[in-house]
């Protein structure tokens, strides 16, 4: 029988095309699932997608802390992500992480949703902008 | 479940005498079960033979599975005997659009300058579906229906039935969305519906030579089909969708390069041919 949870082939191309990108890109499917992140996020995370494997979006922003300019929590009404997930339109932020391997690192943020046949929201796309 | 091939070629219909042991019509295929249901996959020239045998077996009901609306997958539904016949039921699925519904898309193709009868005129009693993103059931069939990489709204389908299973992808660039041999089932496009399936129809349109002029146009090279079928766990792979300047003599060079490329098993790959008959036995 079918494999419990297919790639929605969107997910697949969108794989395909963060791949051969130079910027830093997440996929994280409808359900707020981190399920790839390309080579270039790796440099800023400090850890491989191989090695990290797929997790929520949430317990991946928590990972990493993010933090505003003066150093406050940066509060999650204001996080990108969880922006393009739940209310399905674009945001951007600037903010430090903690990345993997222990670093600080600044980030723009940008996250934008992705609408596949007859509007059918499938994930959203998050990109880095390194500082 | 018995699998029968009614059309085979890709792109155009190319009858003559060097194509008559392929075949020269395009794409359709009939999956009939044990409970009498009928499943026609595309509507490709193949199915105007199709529907006189349906209509001489008295066929009242038909579940018609459109991968997409490429005109050599939909330009023999206009000669399709059941469509003319008020006592048939037709239940029509394809893919969604973001533009226009199934019904509008297809019946442009019965509109003039293209043809003279609306396909509202049609006697037949049609049903207009878009597939389902989750797998559904029609009698003791699930069918599974998944957005594979070809240009344009594109599905393939599984059929699960009869203690069988058969996968029908005949258009589909996999390769484009990466090296698949590389990655995990669920990330290979169409993965879901051919994972270990009994029988894969799958697009081996070319050569390599042949695919390295032809890349993203949605087509697949006979190496990339095999490579498919071995990374999905198919465990019979029928080369569809023959190149319409492939003769019966080019398609046997096919069929014996896919052969040197698989994996030794009981069941080498095959080329499609018009009239073939697979009959899937019950695992």
């Amino acid at each position: 029988m079918p494999t419990d949870r297919p790639k929605h082939l969107v997910h697949i191309l969108a794989r395909q095309f963060a791949s051969n990108l130079a910027t830093p890109t997440l996929i994280v499917d409808a359900e707020g699932q981190l399920i790839f992140f390309n080579e270039a996020a790796e440099e800023i995370l400090g850890r491989s997608f191989a090695e990290h494997g797929e997790m929520s979006i949430d317990e991946f922003s928590a990972s990493v802390a993010p933090r505003l300019e003066n150093d406050d929590p940066l509060p999650q009404s204001r996080r990108p992500t969880k922006i393009a997930l739940e209310e399905r339109r674009a945001s951007h932020e600037d903010m430090t992480i903690t990345a993997f391997d222990g670093e600080e690192r600044k980030v723009g943020v940008t996250a934008f949703p992705l609408f596949a046949q007859q509007d059918e929201f499938v994930g959203i796309v998050v990109i880095w902008w390194r500082e | 479940m018995r699998v029968v091939i009614w059309g085979c070629r890709g792109s155009v219909a190319t009858p003559g005498p060097e194509t008559v042991r392929c075949g020269g019509n395009t794409s359709c295929v009939e999956v009939s079960l044990e409970d009498g249901s009928v499943f026609v996959l595309d509507a490709g020239t193949g199915i105007r033979e199709l529907g006189a045998q349906l209509a001489a077996r008295g066929t009242r009901r038909v579940h018609l599975l459109l991968t997409h609306l490429h005109l050599d997958h939909l330009e023999g539904l206009r000669f399709f005997a059941p469509l003319f016949d008020p006592d048939v039921e037709i239940d029509l699925w394809g893919p969604r659009s973001p533009v226009l519904a199934l019904k509008e898309r297809i019946r442009r193709s019965f509109s003039p300058p293209l043809f003279p009868i609306d396909l509202q005129d049609t006697p037949a009693k049609v049903t207009f579906y878009d597939v389902p993103s989750t797998p559904w059931r029609i009698g003791d069939a699930q069918l599974t229906a998944s957005l594979v990489v070809h240009p344009g709204p594109t599905v393939g389908f599984r059929i699960d039935a009869d203690g069988a299973s058969v996968a029908y992808l005949p258009d589909h660039e996999p390769a484009l969305a990466g090296r698949f041999e590389e990655r995990t089932r669920d990330w290979i496009s169409g993965g879901s519906i051919a994972e270990d399936v009994d029988l894969l129809l799958h697009d081996a349109q070319y050569f390599e030579e042949e695919y390295d002029e032809r890349l993203g146009w949605g087509h697949s090279s006979v190496a990339s089909a095999v490579a498919y079928a071995e990374a999905v766990g198919a465990k019979r792979l029928v080369l569809f969708h023959h190149d319409p300047t492939h003769s019966d003599e080019t398609m046997q060079r096919l069929e014996a390069e896919a052969r040197s490329l698989a994996d030794d098993g009981e069941d080498p790959p095959t080329i499609a041919r018009e009239g073939m008959v697979l009959d899937l036995t019950r695992r």
